[in-house]
């Protein structure tokens, strides 16, 4: 930065980019949505491949039990495959981003960002877990929902704050699941699913596309 | 400090020191690397410009400890948000003024 002269309008706009690049990451990739979206979708395919090899259809029985059911482990583990799949890449496609516009990736704005979408994640993720551990298979999808949507919203003040809005979709869907039981699955690929793939476009087309 | 026509604060005049004021009116506190890297400044540049604004009771300076490591702090006073604020109304009116 240079000492300068200025016109009374570059100044403005001088300070509004500081204020917004130093409370906000801005690098968030629009194209990191996309991919989580696309992960989500794999991940729901195989999770319905498994399911119904063990025997459940569409929609599925509310009141069937799973406990002590293989299947349970099998889904849990593609369920921690997704999340580390879509973290990767959501964060190297925001890392390759940070490059290019020339910020940090590791600073007060991500640790900020990072720590308002994590609290109330691993709250939902710890709700999950305890549901499973009592056979209680029917609120695992409105909950991951839910739960993730609150993060969004959350987290929607250290970044762009579209995000929000997808946070708010997200807890709709939960709910309107809630009155769908045997279609948790469907529900799930919906909102982590095709909801990332076109907010991440959307994003992508407003922030990214001309830069 | 104050220029009588324009209403614009002297010590604004330096675009650091009017940057430095910018990012600790959104940010509660934000330590010495952080506002180097988004100003984009030497350490000495930028601490001459902090040491000003702090004298002029703008911002407040907080030292803290990660471990070893020295982590001094800044946020800002009451009496930099106003004189923030009014920097910024001379600044609008200035552009009013011209259309």
């Amino acid at each position: 930065m240079e000492e300068r002269n200025q016109q009374p309008t570059e100044t403005l706009k001088d300070i509004k980019q500081l204020m917004e690049r130093s409370s906000r990451f801005i690098s968030l990739s629009g194209l990191s949505g996309i991919a989580a979206g696309v992960c989500a979708l794999i991940g729901a395919w195989i999770a319905d491949d498994i399911l119904s090899e063990a025997g459940w259809r569409f929609p599925a029985d509310p009141f069937r039990n799973i406990t002590g059911d293989l299947v349970t482990m099998r889904l849990l583990f593609l369920g921690a495959a997704v999340f580390v799949a879509a973290l990767l890449l959501s964060f190297f496609l925001t890392y390759q981003r940070s490059k290019k516009l020339n910020l940090p990736i590791w600073d007060h704005t991500s640790r900020r960002l990072l720590w308002n979408l994590f609290v109330p994640i691993a709250a939902g993720g710890l709700f999950v877990l305890g549901m499973l551990q009592y056979g209680e298979w029917r609120f695992v999808a409105p909950a991951c929902l839910i739960f993730y949507g609150l993060g969004l919203i959350n987290g929607s003040k250290y970044t762009w704050t579209d995000i929000r809005y997808l946070g708010y979709l997200e807890i709709v869907l939960g709910a309107i699941n809630m009155c769908w039981i045997g279609y948790g699955l469907y529900f799930w690929a919906i909102g982590f699913g095709v909801l990332h793939i076109f907010y991440g476009a959307i994003m992508w087309y407003k922030y990214e596309r001309n830069a | 400090m104050k220029n009588p026509i324009t209403g614009l604060n002297k010590i604004f005049e330096s675009r650091i020191r009017l940057g430095v004021m910018s990012i600790l009116i959104v940010n509660e506190e934000i330590n010495f690397n952080d506002l180097k890297q988004l100003l984009e400044v030497t350490d000495g540049n930028l601490a001459t410009h902090l040491v000003n604004l702090e004298e002029n009771g703008f911002i407040k300076v907080h030292k803290g400890f990660i471990g070893r490591k020295t982590n001094t702090t800044y946020s800002i006073t009451k009496s930099g948000e106003k004189a923030f604020a009014e920097h910024i109304t001379a600044l609008e009116n200035m552009i009013k003024g011209v259309k």
